[in-house]
């Protein structure tokens, strides 16, 4: 077993980081909570999106367009939409997982950006199955007592807007929209599609130029494929 | 209703997650379906951003949000991390209600 040191090496390297991610996704989990009571959902609706969606841009999401005045069902929309790149994380992680059983049902719970991100990042399947388990146990613990005590200190605020958590969605949004923006393309549709959003925005439901804009890139996606 | 809408959505969403693992790997792995699906989250952030800040209900508005936002853009241009943003936004807007 030459190879044994380096395997626990590696372990350790994973563990680190995955309770680093853990940490830091805690700390963002706390703003999710604050803002999901201050949108008016209730502490236990706030703390079964964070055990039962457990994916953070469509949390967000569903809670602010609830906060600014959409139905719950636009809101439901925009988070099932805004979750459609797990489906794609998940084709390049079912070579690495467990394909049968209820280890796989399990663990797509678990397919989300930043297991993904440490999945792939490995040199041997089994250092890929260790990383996806070890960042996903790490980010849902930590992410649901993020979220617990971010809805707690919230409820003991009688008004939400003299702590200006109303100005702290599109701040969210924002840091969670930056990492994607890193070329030309990715600003100028971030643009165009802040503007289409806002051009429909007096004349249909609040929530709805959300899914607008959805079925515009869409069609922007399909047909530049062709041509 | 609200309790609906939430469960609604987790299962949609946890269904996604599920179907990546499951669906045989050349239906996702169509060029359209590929070059697609990751504009989904860039266009949908960026609307809930201009929405967010610049309306109330079916108006458009221009309020201390966005001031709030332009802290929040230097804080990420500056690599600040994702709580001090959205700490940094909300602070912003409660000190220009004070004044």
């Amino acid at each position: 077993m030459a190879s044994t040191r380096t395997w626990s090496e590696t372990r350790r390297g994973v563990i680190r980081d995955a309770l680093g991610i853990g940490i830091a996704s805690g700390a963002y989990a706390i703003s999710f909570g604050a803002i999901s009571t201050a949108a008016g959902l209730s502490l236990l609706q706030t703390c079964a999106l964070s055990v039962l969606m457990f994916t953070g841009a469509s949390q967000f999401a569903l809670v602010g367009v609830i906060g600014a005045g959409g139905s719950v069902w636009a809101g439901a929309a925009t988070a099932a939409l805004l979750g459609s790149r797990n489906a794609l994380y998940g084709v390049r992680l079912s070579s690495l997982l467990e394909r049968r059983g209820w280890k796989r049902v399990l663990a797509a719970h678990f397919v989300i950006d930043e297991t993904t991100a440490m999945a792939i990042a490995r040199d041997s399947p089994a250092a890929s199955r260790f990383a996806f388990w070890a960042t996903g146990v790490a980010l849902f613990t930590l992410w649901n007592l993020g979220t617990l005590f971010g809805a707690l200190a919230t409820h003991l605020v009688p008004d939400p807007k003299v702590l200006g958590l109303d100005a702290a969605p599109p701040a969210a949004f924002l840091a969670l929209l930056a990492p994607r923006l890193r070329a030309r393309e990715p600003l100028a549709l971030a643009l165009a599609a802040g503007v289409v959003a806002l051009v429909c925005l007096p004349f249909v439901p609040a929530g709805v130029p959300l899914l607008i804009v959805a079925v515009v890139v869409a069609l922007f996606g399909v047909l530049r494929t062709r041509g | 209703m609200m309790w609906a809408g939430v469960l609604v959505a987790c299962a949609a969403c946890y269904a996604l997650k599920l179907a990546g693992l499951s669906l045989p790997a050349r239906v996702l792995e169509d060029a359209r379906v590929q070059r697609t699906v990751p504009l989904v989250p860039i266009a949908l952030l960026a609307a809930l951003v201009a929405t967010q800040t610049f309306s109330t209900g079916r108006h458009l508005v221009l309020d201390v949000r966005a001031v709030a936002l332009a802290v929040a853009i230097v804080a990420v241009l500056l690599r600040a991390p994702f709580l001090v943003v959205v700490a940094a936004a909300a602070a912003t807007a409660a000190l220009l209600r004070l004044l």
